[in-house]
């Protein structure tokens, strides 16, 4: 048992004076999805069905693939955001550190790869 | 991690029914949650009922009545009877609201009362608000200057004092913030929607010289940033107050001073 006083379990640690970097980060994301998302759907639609050389001729364009790669950075760099509020909220304790740590480890992977494999069919 | 169910301590357990009214025609049954921690033991849903013909027209006069006439060991808070105290404020047919302005012809069929939810309670339908006074406590919840003059009366302009419109009436009952996911599951570090609504209330006044201090405060993923506009606090709110509009200019206030 500990014997604080009632103000300083509220006080806690204090201010970890940060968030509104996040916060603003997650609103302009947001808003970028909301170009990106169609621009992505309609330019990796457009390439479905077609043959290999097709495909890397096509991604080969500048267009297509900006739209891509724009939508895979801003895309899983959205996503991370979200887990990381999504894990903040639920989950506590060494778990929530070694959670946040996985999931930008994933997040990384996921990205790099297709980065990768995206360059790869451009190139 | 988050609780998806009850400790095996916490589970609700059937209680005791009280017999109806001799001779009443006019009959409406309520389900209180009891626990008494003299009892211990597992909490239970005692059953009551009243006669409407006898009885006043708020949820808060049917716990009077229960607790003058039938059950004296019902415990409960209350004292203004008119929604300026706070002190009644539980969780009625799935609400939390005050007993004192909530009618009972609001509710259809039995009525459920339950105290706020995931706090601690301290007995029946009294939760243990230590926590949540001393977070409103750490938003410094007074005009904070440094300039000496005026030393007495400091003027507001009309448009600033309307600024304070729909912050200043909160009575602290605690409904928002118990309604609030995010203060469930983080409520040791997150302040909650009544206290970020205090904290906005002093940010927007004109008077006060602390601005930069509350909102660095408040630069935290805890305490301000895990509200994700859930809105139940607007929601439930008994006295019709915006928590989640305040907190949403507390972040606007933020971004405009750092992007």
């Amino acid at each position: 048992m500990n014997y604080l006083t009632d103000r300083k379990r509220a006080e806690g640690l204090g201010s970890g004076r940060k968030g509104t970097h996040h916060h603003w980060k997650m609103m302009v994301t947001s808003i970028s999805l909301v170009v990106l998302v169609p621009l992505f759907v309609f330019v990796f639609g457009s390439a479905l069905g077609r043959s290999q050389e097709e495909v890397m001729a096509f991604l080969s364009r500048p267009f297509p693939l900006i739209v891509i790669a724009m939508g895979l950075i801003v895309g899983l760099t959205h996503i991370k955001m979200e887990i990381d509020e999504a894990v903040e909220d639920y989950v506590h304790g060494i778990a929530r550190k070694l959670t946040l740590v996985a999931t930008a480890a994933l997040v990384y992977t996921l990205m790099v790869a297709g980065l990768f494999a995206l360059l790869k069919l451009a190139l | 991690m988050v609780q998806l169910t009850l400790p095996k301590n916490s589970r609700i357990k059937t209680g005791k029914t009280w017999p109806k009214p001799e001779g009443a025609t006019n009959v409406r049954k309520f389900q209180i949650y009891r626990w008494s921690p003299e009892e211990g033991g597992n909490p239970t849903v005692d059953t009551y009922f009243l006669d409407m013909d006898k009885c006043g027209p708020m949820v808060l006069d049917a716990l009077i009545k229960i607790k003058n006439e039938i059950d004296p060991t019902l415990t409960f808070r209350r004292s203004c009877r008119e929604g300026i105290c706070g002190s009644c404020a539980m969780n009625i047919d799935g609400i939390n609201t005050l007993a004192c302005i909530y009618g009972l012809d609001e509710i259809s069929g039995d009525v459920k009362i339950y105290p706020l939810p995931h706090m601690p309670v301290v007995k029946d339908l009294i939760p243990d608000l230590t926590h949540f006074y001393a977070q409103h406590a750490s938003i410094m919840p007074w005009l904070e200057t440094k300039t000496n003059r005026p030393a007495k009366e400091w003027k507001q302009s009309i448009e600033d004092r309307k600024k304070l419109d729909g912050l200043y009436e909160c009575v602290m009952c605690a409904s928002c913030s118990t309604a609030c996911p995010s203060y469930w599951w983080n409520g040791d570090k997150y302040l909650g929607p009544a206290a970020l609504l205090h904290a906005y209330r002093w940010i927007v006044d004109s008077r006060d010289e602390a601005t930069g201090e509350r909102l660095d405060d408040l630069e935290d993923p805890f305490k301000l940033y895990r509200c994700h506009t859930i809105m139940n606090c607007t929601k439930t709110c008994p006295k019709g107050l915006n928590p989640a509009e305040a907190i949403a200019h507390i972040k606007k206030m933020m971004v405009e001073r750092a992007v």
